[in-house]
C-alpha cells in the first residue's frame, strides 16, 4: 500500500520499500554508478534523498493511520553524515517526532549492513495543510 | 596518458579549475545520472546546472523535484567552490547540509546552484549557496554547510 506513494525519483534512482516495521517503512537502495560521489562511495545527496523519501514516507503512513489527508510542503531539512557509504545496499527509515494540525517533525536514519552504526541522519520539517 | 576518470586521479599539483573539473564530477556517478552541468564560476564561487526531467520528480502529481537532487546540486557546487577558492582538490567528506526551501522549482526549468565558500580553515570548510529556477532574487532554497578536509589540509 505505502508503495504506491514513492515517486518518480525513487524510481529513478532505484529507491524501493524493503519491509514494514511497526507502521514505519523501511526503504533501501543498492550501490550503483547512478548514487556514486567520489569513487566507491555513495554520493551525499543520494544519501539525503533515501532519508527524504523514508521521513516522508514515515510521515504518510502517520497521516493515514488518523485518516488525514494532508498536502506536504517541505520546509527545511538539515542532514549530518556520520560515515561514508560503502559499495553495499543502503536503508533509511523515519521517525514522525511531532505531526501536529500544521507542522511535522520528522527525522530519519540511513545504515548499512550495521544498524547500529548509521551512516548519516536527517530532520525534516514539513508543512502540512488539508488536501482538496 | 588517459584520461583521469575522477578528481582524485589528477596529478597533486594540479591547478584547480572548476569548468574542467566539472567535466569529471558530471560525467560519472551521481553528477552524471543527475546531468550535472557547469554553468559560471568565480574566485570562491562556482554555478552548476541541473536540467529539469521527469525522473527527478518528487510530487508525481504536480512536477514539483525532489529535493534529492536539489542536495546533489548543492553539494557539489559548494564543494567545487571550495577547490576553487584553495586552487586546488582536496579530498573531504560533507560534514553536515542544512537546506530551507523557500519555494517549489516550476516544473521544466532548468536549476542553478551557485555554491560559495566563505570560509576555510585547515580542516573545515564553510559554505553556503541558493538554488534558482531562472531570477537569483527568488531562490527556491539556501544552503549552509561545512565539509573536512580528508587527506591533508586545506590550507
Amino acid at each position: 500500500m505505502i508503495g504506491t506513494d514513492l515517486p518518480p525519483y525513487a524510481d529513478g534512482i532505484g529507491i524501493a520499500i524493503d519491509h514494514d516495521e511497526d507502521g514505519q517503512p523501511v526503504l533501501f537502495m543498492d550501490f550503483g554508478e547512478r548514487v556514486m560521489g567520489r569513487p566507491g562511495f555513495l554520493h551525499g545527496g543520494a544519501i539525503s534523498g533515501l532519508m527524504e523519501m523514508a521521513a516522508i514516507a514515515a510521515l504518510r503512513a502517520e497521516l493515514d493511520r488518523r485518516g488525514e489527508a494532508m498536502k506536504l510542503k517541505p520546509v527545511n531539512v538539515q542532514v549530518e553524515f556520520m560515515r561514508g557509504g560503502t559499495e553495499q545496499r543502503t536503508f533509511a527509515m523515519g521517525q514522525v517526532t511531532r505531526a501536529g494540525r500544521r507542522v511535522a517533525l520528522v527525522n530519519a536514519e540511513a545504515w548499512q549492513e550495521d544498524r547500529t552504526k548509521p551512516i548519516a541522519l536527517a530532520q525534516m520539517k514539513v508543512l502540512l495543510s488539508p488536501a482538496g | 596518458m588517459s584520461e583521469p576518470k575522477s578528481l582524485h586521479d589528477l596529478p597533486a599539483d594540479f591547478v584547480f579549475d572548476p569548468s574542467r573539473a566539472a567535466r569529471l564530477m558530471t560525467r560519472h556517478g551521481h553528477g552524471g545520472w543527475l546531468g550535472l552541468t557547469y554553468h559560471a564560476h568565480g574566485t570562491d564561487w562556482v554555478e552548476l546546472a541541473l536540467p529539469w526531467r521527469d525522473e527527478l520528480v518528487g510530487v508525481a502529481e504536480t512536477g514539483v523535484l525532489a529535493s534529492g537532487p536539489i542536495i546533489s546540486l548543492m553539494d557539489n557546487a559548494t564543494s567545487m567552490s571550495v577547490w576553487t577558492l584553495c586552487r586546488r582538490f582536496v579530498p573531504h567528506a560533507t560534514l553536515d547540509l542544512r537546506v530551507d526551501y523557500m519555494r517549489a522549482a516550476v516544473p521544466g526549468r532548468t536549476v542553478i546552484g551557485h555554491g560559495e565558500c566563505y570560509k576555510l580553515t585547515r580542516t573545515i570548510s564553510f559554505i553556503r549557496g541558493i538554488a534558482h529556477d531562472g531570477d537569483p532574487d527568488d531562490p527556491i532554497a539556501h544552503v549552509t554547510g561545512t565539509f573536512m578536509a580528508t587527506h591533508g589540509t586545506y590550507l
